[in-house]
């Protein structure tokens, strides 16, 4: 009997505290913009209450990006989703038709506020002597990398290691002999990019780490320069990861104005400040150059040029039945 | 925690004299004790000497953090409807199987261990194919402005889900070896339903419930798997406890992140000691828990 009426009486007082207070955003986010967005969504509030003395609480959701695009779909309530690539919110404005498929056309730079590339991090003194990315299929070389099925960032690394194949050794199906070799130096396969980041870093499994720019400066950042470097390859991709806000979400919520604000303010100079100061590449070109001198020098290949669109790249490698599933069966 | 209950009452009729050499007997109880140590006992006190590594300011500050707090609200929340739920659930259905002949028990019996052989993430995503955007249910829902899944009712659902077989699977052997007689000589003097169950059944299962209770909330507060399927993992708003640990631990925040387990291991703690409690006092006397107490 006391057990009942302790249980109904918490009951009661939690589910009461728990009442929703002023305007709050969802952000449904990708693995490696944890640290981004809290600063930025900290900055944006103050921006929002100074112009429309209104208070505005974000509340984020992280994951895998695939996995958070499914979830979207699934109902999660997102007010904006910013997700790893643009292939993603397809999926959400596809299967779901939360967002027009044109979504992409409704913020500058294809809704890419800020750009990042894939490059290799590996552990002090680069004890492996990896320069490049055909030090990744050399026979012991144990590499780290997410499963492009539901990781986004995955997804770049793939398509950037698949293209230096290419271009390295003349044509397609070299190219996938090439990935289908450095797969088989990968030991496991995390959901998402932040959970490769701890099976590389934390548990200290693998020689190196095909990892996000960002993540891996701010691996270095948070836990000391003595452990890692970071080894910029020949070629690389232009990582865009993309921005929108969900419709019928939005229009259901009442959080239009506040949440078209919201992706605006990253493309303001604050936002890509913050952007720059967590090692994405800003867009902004000012803003770009100023932050210049913490990023390598890296050649940058657009998925447009080298797979057309990342419609095709997607049907192509990461479908069902697409190369990543050919290569992976073996 | 998952672990599926052992039998109440050890069988303490025919010991059979111990015919090994004290040299095997010392070796073999070493061995059980440097294992204990290894994977139990290390690993529980690093939680607390990572959580307190840093003193206790940043401890308490680690757990009273609103996402924390929230997260703790969430997790005491589930488990405060999971658990009256399953409590009134599992004395149901023991009661039926124990004391009754039916078609379908065996059924019944099969569905109540269901969860248990079940995968937790499977759970989960029945969950969301049912009531997801995209599921059965889904629109109806949604025209409606209901949310079951990515919101507190979904994570709750999972909890129920994974924690039915708990009680009733403590109280169906128990009773059964009861049997109904003293049941059946309550209703030949005359007493109703109720009368039988509070003043005769209950007082005979006391000590078994408890037991059930104690191992269902603490799966309930405990539950990763299924919960992570219908989370959404909104900060603040639904994670549970153990969703919360690996978020910090995902963010480099690893003191905080083993603040969080610990209290978690605390829990963890809280629930052997009862339950060794209250086995000893199933052992003592089991047949003495009269009407009076």
């Amino acid at each position: 009997m006391k057990t009942w009426i302790t249980t109904s009486l918490a009951t009661i007082l939690l589910v009461g505290g728990n009442a929703w207070g002023d305007k709050t955003l969802l952000n449904v986010s990708y693995d490696p913009t944890r640290e981004l967005y809290q600063q930025f969504n900290s900055a944006f509030a103050k921006h929002w209450e100074g112009k429309t003395g209104e208070k505005v609480a974000v509340k984020q959701s992280h994951g895998g990006s695939g996995k958070q695009a499914r979830s979207v779909i699934d109902g999660l309530d997102a007010d904006v989703v910013t997700l790893a690539l643009a292939k993603d919110i397809d999926e959400i404005a596809e299967k779901a038709r939360l967002l027009p498929t044109e979504w992409q056309k409704h913020l500058p730079h294809n809704s890419t506020p800020y750009t990042s590339t894939i490059i290799l991090l590996v552990r002090k003194g680069n004890p492996r002597n990896i320069k490049d990315w055909d030090d990744l299929v050399k026979p012991g070389v144990a590499v780290i990398t997410p499963n492009p099925k539901t990781s986004g960032g995955a997804r770049w690394n793939y398509l950037a290691a698949w293209e230096y194949g290419k271009r390295t050794y003349g044509d397609d199906a070299r190219a996938k002999e090439f990935v289908a070799k450095l797969y088989r130096n990968v030991p496991v396969l995390d959901s998402g990019a932040r959970g490769s980041t701890t099976t590389f870093v934390e548990r200290g499994i693998g020689d190196v780490f095909i990892s996000w720019e960002n993540e891996a400066f701010l691996a270095i950042r948070e836990l000391g320069p003595d452990k890692f470097e970071i080894v910029a390859p020949s070629i690389s991709i232009l990582a865009e990861p993309s921005v929108a806000v969900v419709d019928k979400v939005v229009d259901k919520k009442g959080t239009r104005p506040v949440a078209e604000a919201y992706l605006q303010y990253l493309y303001s100079d604050t936002g890509q400040e913050i952007a720059a100061k967590n090692f994405y590449r800003p867009t902004n070109a000012a803003i770009a150059a100023k932050y210049a001198s913490q990023f390598p020098d890296i050649k940058l290949f657009k998925i447009d040029d080298a797979f057309g669109s990342w419609k095709n790249a997607h049907k192509l490698h990461f479908a069902d039945g697409g190369t990543f599933d050919q290569i992976y069966q073996k | 925690m998952t672990a599926i209950a052992p039998p109440l009452s050890v069988p303490s009729g025919h010991v059979r004299p111990v015919e090994e050499s004290a040299w095997v007997r010392r070796s073999l109880t070493g061995l059980a004790l440097a294992f204990l140590t290894l994977f139990l006992f290390v690993p529980l006190i690093s939680v607390f000497y990572e959580a307190l590594r840093k003193g206790w300011d940043v401890y308490i500050a680690a757990i009273t953090e609103p996402d924390a707090v929230s997260a703790i609200q969430l997790t005491l929340t589930a488990a405060a409807i999971a658990v009256p739920l399953n409590l009134v659930f599992g004395v149901a259905a023991a009661w039926a199987v124990a004391k009754f002949e039916f078609r379908g028990k065996n059924l019944l019996v099969t569905l109540i261990d269901l969860p248990f052989s079940v995968s937790p993430v499977v759970s989960g995503l029945i969950y969301v194919l049912i009531f997801g955007l995209q599921g059965w249910l889904g629109p109806w829902l949604e025209e409606h402005d209901i949310k079951i899944i990515f919101a507190v009712p979904g994570i709750v659902l999972a909890t129920l889900f994974v924690t039915v077989p708990f009680i009733a699977r403590e109280l169906i052997p128990l009773m059964q070896s009861q049997g109904a007689e003293e049941e059946e000589a309550a209703v030949v003097l005359g007493a109703n339903g109720w009368q039988i169950f509070f003043r005769v059944t209950l007082p005979n299962i006391k000590w078994g419930l408890l037991y059930g209770v104690i191992l269902c909330n603490a799966r309930a507060m405990g539950e990763f798997g299924a919960v992570s399927v219908v989370s959404g993992h909104i900060r603040g708003s639904t994670n549970t406890l153990p969703l919360h640990v690996e978020i910090l631990y995902n963010e480099y925040n690893f003191t905080a992140a083993f603040a969080v387990a610990s209290l978690l291991a605390l829990l963890a703690l809280v629930t052997l000691a009862l339950k060794t409690i209250v086995e000893s006092k199933t052992r003592e006397k089991p047949e003495t828990a009269g009407i009076q107490e």
